[in-house]
């Protein structure tokens, strides 16, 4: 064993956080929690990509760095400490590049990745439905074959950055006589489409992220179908591997976690053990959380699927968020009611994840869905039918 | 990063898990927790004929040469094996404060009689205030011509009943001292205490011991920063027999629960089970990891106050959540003196409270944090 990093892996950490810490200087952005939800800017998007730090683990031939999982984990650990804008190419870099590289055609591949690590094309995720939450397998947009296109009708839900995103990768049923998981596939859609029309969903944050997307007869070409036709669910299954096992699962909120600590350091509120011992607790519970991480990261460079892995660290990692959330409250008090102004603490950032954080143990699977995965898929657990 | 164990180590693991199957089986344990002196000789000779003894220690004493890390993979196989006997009291107390404090005669002269399976060690540090601080440490050792007179009562000290030696840490005016104490020196007694683990805890008695000079360990007045060191190893070992034994908690409630038959399916299809052996599962892991880079970081010899404290804080609650989850899945027939849940819920509470609780590791990362 051996929890070393490299030199050059640490030399990386240092270039990204000096990068970040001169655009904050430059007033570029604030440190803000849940920035890789919201925080969509496609400008920063490009400077990250000038940088040549998306698709940093893919294939040089589009672009790319073909570096290690590890760092691209360092990579996503510090945008996130820093709070960093990188919503706008966050599910291209995490997921659909990655899934086109396994199951796309070279075609779509060079369509895609270099737009993609070029910050010149951004991506949102066609996945839950009305009808079909946990129950993903269920879902009910079809997609019909006809002459040479197929035709989209249906309707999905939470699908963040959809009024701003250029493409949406979307999974439809392209067979509904199958079995439910037997008839699903994926395409990569134009978001400018006929046929597709986009409504805001507030949360309860009072922020706008999260949309309905409906599909009404779509036409999109048969070169739209990534990987094979009904075979959608396997594909997925993978993808949805990468999509729980990141930093972000841990360090949504961190902002929270760097303005909390110098709030307790600048009121000398160690003295009370009370908050020193809530903010050990926090200390020891985050490392844990970025050891299973990484152990997630090290599964992937060595080749392997960290298919309980994965769902381990994130209800881990979630839990933690929320809780950081909830301590920050608890630490501020009264002060921890005001949103925003002058009297508000921490910049109203505690309180505005105190208020985003039941969606860090829903969102990308729930915990419940989770743990059951860690049960029967870790542990060998029988299935419940 | 390499999160995987080495050939090496994962041979050690490998042979020390058939070991303890065979040489270790609960017959054993249930037998030394009612034993007098809770040792099994037998076994001891046959740990030293593994090399187990020596694992740690330098090769010209004896030893094997391995590292920490090394230590904590055999360490982790003990606590899955419930392993009694005074292994821990004599390496990690015992041998490794001597190879870290020792002169080069007291070495040279004791680590290849413990290397061998020939001599017993204990740490007499802790008395009635149970604390692991400075402050806790009443028991006296008064300079008297050629020796020292050591008075005092000190209580929870492992193995002592059975100890050839004891490291005995006494307060020489405002500062303390660690001394090599002969067990069997006048003066001294011994009580077993009926702890919870039945793991022949003592209480020790000085009156009046004397001991020479030369058995001061390291410099007079200088045996807290080498308490420090000690509570650290000690606190980083007990986390990798912790893991050893939540692993095993977890596999053995998992494994209940795919036998056990209820309402026409097996316990372990509810997902009301699953989700216990879930966070079970992230509570293993969690101490796995946290575990395991706090003995790397000692064995590389990198500061590791703050994530060895780290270390025992989490595991310390975590075995406790995961024997408790435990007994949950397993139900009636967990509770019963014949199942072998009740060994690791019992141990689980000791190893908690030993070198530091929770809380007290927490008060160790608050300061460590800088803020």
């Amino acid at each position: 064993m051996d929890f070393k990093m490299t030199g050059e892996q640490e030399t990386f950490r240092r270039e990204i956080q000096d990068f970040l810490l001169n655009e904050i200087k430059a007033g570029t952005f604030q440190p803000t929690p849940d920035a890789w939800l919201e925080g969509f800017s496609p400008e920063f998007s490009r400077k990250i990509a000038g940088q040549g730090w998306i698709g940093l683990t893919w294939p040089r031939k589009y672009g790319g760095q073909e570096r290690g999982y590890l760092d691209r984990l360092i990579y996503t650990e510090e945008v996130l400490r820093y709070g960093a804008p990188v919503c706008a190419h966050w599910p291209g870099d995490r997921q659909v590049g990655p899934s086109l590289i396994h199951y796309g055609t070279e075609e779509q591949r060079e369509q895609f990745l270099p737009k993609i690590i070029r910050g010149e094309m951004f991506f949102c995720l066609g996945m839950s439905e009305p009808e079909s939450g946990s129950d993903l397998a269920s879902l009910k947009t079809r997609a019909e074959e006809k002459d040479d296109c197929f035709i989209i009708n249906g309707q999905k839900v939470w699908t963040g950055s959809a009024h701003r995103a250029d493409f949406v990768y979307l999974v439809v049923r392209t067979d509904p006589d199958l079995p439910k998981h037997k008839g699903i596939s994926e395409f990569i859609v134009d978001m400018k489409t006929p046929g597709i029309e986009v409504r805001p969903l507030v949360d309860l944050v009072g922020m706008h992220h999260l949309n309905e997307v409906y599909f009404d007869n779509v036409r999109v070409p048969k070169s739209a179908l990534i990987g094979e036709k009904n075979n959608g669910w396997y594909q997925i299954a993978a993808q949805l591997d990468y999509e729980r096992s990141g930093m972000e699962r841990l360090m949504s909120n961190y902002p929270v976690f760097t303005a909390l600590k110098d709030f307790v350091r600048d009121g000398d509120l160690m003295q009370n053990p009370l908050v020193s011992h809530k903010m050990a607790e926090l200390e020891i519970e985050f490392e844990v959380g970025r050891l299973l991480i990484y152990r997630v990261a090290w599964v992937l460079s060595q080749g392997q699927v960290p298919n309980f892995e994965s769902a381990l660290a994130k209800t881990y990692g979630t839990d933690f968020e929320q809780k950081l959330a909830n301590t920050a409250m608890e630490v501020l008090g009264l002060s921890g009611q005001v949103l925003e102004g002058p009297r508000a603490a921490l910049l109203g950032m505690a309180t505005r994840s105190y208020l985003f954080s039941p969606g860090y143990s829903i969102q990308g699977g729930t915990s419940e869905i989770l743990k059951t995965i860690i049960a029967t898929r870790g542990l060998g657990l029988p299935t419940g039918k | 990063m390499d999160l995987s164990l080495s050939e090496g180590q994962e041979m050690l693991k490998k042979m020390a898990r058939d070991f303890l199957v065979n040489e270790c089986p609960k017959t054993l344990v249930r037998e030394m927790e009612e034993d007098e002196s809770g040792h099994s000789a037998e076994l001891w000779r046959k740990m030293a004929g593994q090399g187990w003894l020596g694992l740690v220690f330098p090769e010209k004493y004896g030893g094997m040469g391995m590292d920490f890390l090394d230590l904590a993979v055999l360490l982790e196989e003990m606590g899955r094996a419930c392993l009694p006997g005074p292994y821990f009291s004599t390496v990690v107390l015992g041998g490794l404060t001597l190879l870290e404090a020792g002169s080069e005669e007291q070495k040279a002269e004791l680590i290849p009689q413990i290397a061998a399976g020939d001599k017993i060690m204990t740490l007499a540090l802790t008395e009635p205030s149970a604390s692991y601080t400075p402050e806790g440490i009443e028991t006296e050792a008064r300079a008297d011509g050629d020796d020292y007179v050591i008075s005092g009562t000190k209580l929870f000290v492992p193995d002592a009943h059975i100890a050839d030696y004891m490291i005995c840490a006494a307060r020489t005016g405002d500062r303390i001292t660690l001394f090599l104490v002969d067990a069997k020196a006048p003066g001294i007694s011994t009580t077993v205490l009926k702890t919870i683990a039945s793991d022949k805890l003592c209480e020790v008695v000085f009156d009046k011991v004397r001991v020479p000079k030369a058995n001061v360990l390291g410099e007079v007045g200088g045996g807290w920063a080498l308490v420090e060191n000690i509570i650290q190893r000690a606190a980083a070992a007990k986390c990798a027999e912790m893991v050893g034994g939540a692993q095993q908690v977890l596999e053995m409630t998992v494994d209940y629960s795919k036998q056990r038959v209820q309402f026409g399916r097996p316990i372990g299809s509810f997902q009301a089970i699953q989700h216990h052996c879930a966070n079970m599962a992230i509570d293993v892991d969690g101490c796995r990891f946290i575990t395991y880079q706090a003995a790397w970081m000692l064995s590389t010899g990198l500061p590791c106050t703050k994530e060895v404290a780290m270390a025992k804080a989490w595991t310390s609650d975590a075995y406790r959540r995961v024997t408790a989850l435990g007994h949950q899945v397993h139900g009636g027939m967990g509770f019963i003196k014949d199942h072998d849940m009740q060994l690791y819920y019992r141990r689980a509470k000791a190893a908690e409270v030993t070198f530091g609780d929770a809380e007290f590791h927490r008060e160790t990362v608050a300061r460590e944090m800088g803020i």
